[in-house]
C-alpha cells in the first residue's frame, strides 16, 4: 500500500449497478497489468480490501482519477460519491448507469413504496406474514444495526455529484477505456463534461452500414424472435427496431455484429439533451404509413415504449420519473 | 435554469389556470391565429403561442421539456395532411405524437395533454375552437405535477461542450 514510487492514485467504486462494468475492467487483459505498473489502486472495494476509512483517511483530491459505477439509489451510495468527489482530481462516470442512469433507473417507473411493496409482500415467491420491511434503524439485543436509506428516484452520478467525464456504455467497451486510461495518465483530457466516445452515431461504423438503404422505409416492426435474420443487411431494413441511428458510437457495434438489434447504452450523441425522445423520433420518421389507423398499428408493435427508448436513460430524460397524480406527500404513484 | 417565460405555479387565486404550450406552424396554424387576432375573436388566453416553421419542427424533446417545465398541456397545429407548406412535415409529426402518447401514458401524464390539430390559414374560428375546448379539457384533468424530485440536488450538468476524445 505504500506509495514510494508517486505513481498516481486510482479508485474504482460501485454503487447501484450488475457489476458487469467490473469486469469490464477486468476485461482489459493484459492491458490492465499496464494500468497496474501506472498507477496505485488505493480503493477498489470489489478486488481490494481497502474499507471507507482507507479512503477518509487520504488528503483532497489525493486520487488522480476516481471511476464509479452505478446509478444512484442508496444514502450510502450518495455518502460515497461525496466522499470520493472529495478525494478525486478526475471524477470519471462509468457505464451506462453512472452516465444515464442505466437499467436500475427504469425504477423510476415506479417509487420506493411501490417497490418495496412488491419486493416485501406481493412478490409470489415472498412469505413475509409480519410485513418486515428494512429498516433504516433497528436496536438489537447486540447493538444498534443500519442500513442505507433507499431513495424515492434513482439519480445519475451527475445528478448527485459533479462529474468530470463519462465513460459510456453497458459496459464500456475495452477501447473507450483503455483510451480513457491513457488520456488520463498523459494528462490528453478533452473539455471538462466530455463523454469518453466518438460523436457520431453507431451507424457510422456499423458493419451493416452499405446494406441500409437510401431510403428507409418500415411498413412493420418485428422483434428479434419474430425474425430469421439475414447476418448482413441492416436490421432496421429487415423490421427490427435499431437504435443504432439514435445511438453514440464507439463500441464497434458488437451486438449488431451478433444479430441484436442495438438497444442503446451508450446514450445520445451531444447534441441531444433525451435520448429516448430522439430514438422515437427516428423511429417516426422511417414507418411509411401517413393513414392515421395504419401509423398507430405500427406504432402498436413498439413492446414498451419507455422500456425501449429509454432502457439506459431514464433519470437522465426531461422527465426523469413517472409523474406524481398529487403533491408527492409519502410518494404515491405506483400504476 | 430559466423556467421559459412559465409562470412558477398554475394555481392562482381564482383557481387552476392550465397552461398550455402552443407550437404552432408558420403556415396554417399560426396563419389561423393571426387571422383569429385580426378578426377580433376571442378565446381563452393559456396558450403561450411558439411559432415554428413546420409542425414537422417540433422534435418530442419540445413537448418533453414543456412538461417537464410546467406545461399542463401541448398543443401542435400544422397543417391538414396532403396540405403540408414542406409535403410531409405534419405527417412525420403525426407520426411522432403517436409514440410520444404511449411514452407519455407510462410517464403517468395523460396522453389527452398532448394535442395535435390541423388547422388551415384560413380556420380562425377553428383555432378558437381549439384551444377553448383544449382548455376545457386541460381545466377537468387537472394540474400536472412534474417537478424534479425532491431527492435530485442539482439540475442536470448542461450539455457540455464535447469533443471527441477517442
Amino acid at each position: 500500500m505504500a506509495d514510494p514510487a508517486g505513481k498516481p492514485k486510482v479508485a474504482f467504486y460501485w454503487c447501484a449497478s450488475c457489476g458487469g462494468c467490473e469486469e469490464a475492467v477486468v476485461d482489459l487483459a493484459e492491458d490492465i497489468l499496464k494500468v497496474v505498473d501506472a498507477v496505485d489502486i488505493a480503493f477498489w472495494p470489489v478486488a481490494l480490501d481497502f474499507k471507507r476509512a482507507d479512503v477518509e483517511a487520504l488528503e483532497d483530491g489525493a486520487l488522480a482519477a476516481c471511476f464509479i459505477n452505478g446509478a444512484i439509489r442508496t444514502s450510502e451510495q450518495e455518502e460515497m460519491a461525496h466522499l470520493l468527489r472529495r478525494k478525486s482530481g478526475v471524477l470519471v462516470a462509468f457505464g451506462s448507469c453512472a452516465h444515464l442512469g442505466g437499467i436500475p433507473g427504469l425504477a423510476n417507473l415506479f417509487d420506493r413504496e411501490a417497490i418495496l411493496d412488491r419486493v416485501y409482500r406481493t412478490a409470489p415467491t415472498v412469505d413475509n406474514d409480519d410485513g418486515t420491511r428494512p429498516q433504516v434503524r433497528a436496536e438489537t439485543p447486540e447493538g444498534r444495526l443500519t442500513l442505507p436509506e433507499f431513495s424515492d428516484t434513482v439519480r445519475t452520478l451527475d445528478q448527485t455529484v459533479e462529474v468530470d467525464y463519462y465513460l459510456p456504455g453497458c459496459p464500456p467497451p475495452v477501447g473507450l477505456i483503455v483510451d480513457a486510461v491513457t488520456a488520463i495518465l498523459e494528462g490528453r483530457l478533452p473539455p471538462r463534461g466530455s463523454v469518453l466516445a466518438p460523436d457520431v452515431a453507431l451507424c457510422s461504423e456499423c458493419p451493416r452500414k452499405t446494406t441500409k438503404p437510401e431510403r428507409l422505409l418500415l411498413k412493420e416492426l418485428r422483434r428479434p424472435h419474430e425474425v430469421l435474420m439475414d447476418p448482413e443487411t441492416c436490421l432496421l431494413a429487415q423490421g427490427l427496431l435499431c437504435l443504432g441511428p439514435a445511438t453514440r458510437g464507439g463500441c464497434g457495434a458488437p451486438c449488431v455484429s451478433a444479430n441484436m438489434p442495438c438497444t442503446g447504452c451508450l446514450g445520445p450523441t451531444s447534441r441531444v439533451r433525451d435520448y429516448g425522445a430522439k430514438a422515437l423520433s427516428a423511429l417516426a420518421s422511417v414507418v411509411d404509413s401517413n393513414d392515421e389507423a395504419e401509423i398507430a398499428a405500427v406504432m402498436a408493435q413498439v413492446a414498451d415504449p419507455v422500456g425501449t427508448f429509454y432502457r439506459y436513460s431514464l433519470p437522465a430524460s426531461l422527465l426523469r420519473r413517472r409523474a406524481r397524480r398529487h403533491a408527492p406527500a409519502g410518494g404515491g404513484v405506483s400504476s | 435554469m430559466p423556467d421559459g417565460g412559465l409562470e412558477t405555479s398554475s394555481v392562482t387565486r381564482d383557481g387552476f389556470e392550465p397552461r398550455i404550450v402552443a407550437f404552432f406552424c408558420n403556415w396554417c396554424t399560426y396563419t389561423a391565429a393571426d387571422l383569429a387576432g385580426t378578426s377580433r375573436m376571442k378565446y381563452a388566453p393559456n396558450a403561450r403561442v411558439i411559432r415554428v416553421m413546420c409542425s414537422g419542427r417540433v422534435d418530442p424533446q419540445f413537448v418533453l421539456d414543456a412538461f417537464a417545465r410546467g406545461a399542463d398541456g401541448v398543443l401542435i397545429g400544422g397543417c391538414h395532411p396532403g396540405d403540408c407548406h414542406y409535403q410531409e412535415g405534419n405527417y412525420k409529426t403525426l407520426r411522432r405524437v403517436h409514440l410520444l402518447r404511449r411514452v407519455l401514458r407510462e410517464m403517468g401524464i395523460e396522453e389527452e395533454r398532448l394535442r395535435l390539430e390541423w388547422i388551415s390559414a384560413s380556420e380562425g374560428d377553428r383555432l378558437r375552437t381549439a384551444v377553448n375546448q383544449f382548455t376545457e379539457q386541460l381545466r377537468t384533468l387537472g394540474p400536472l405535477s412534474v417537478e424534479a424530485p425532491a431527492e435530485a440536488l442539482t439540475e442536470t450538468a448542461p450539455v457540455a461542450a464535447e469533443e471527441v476524445a477517442a
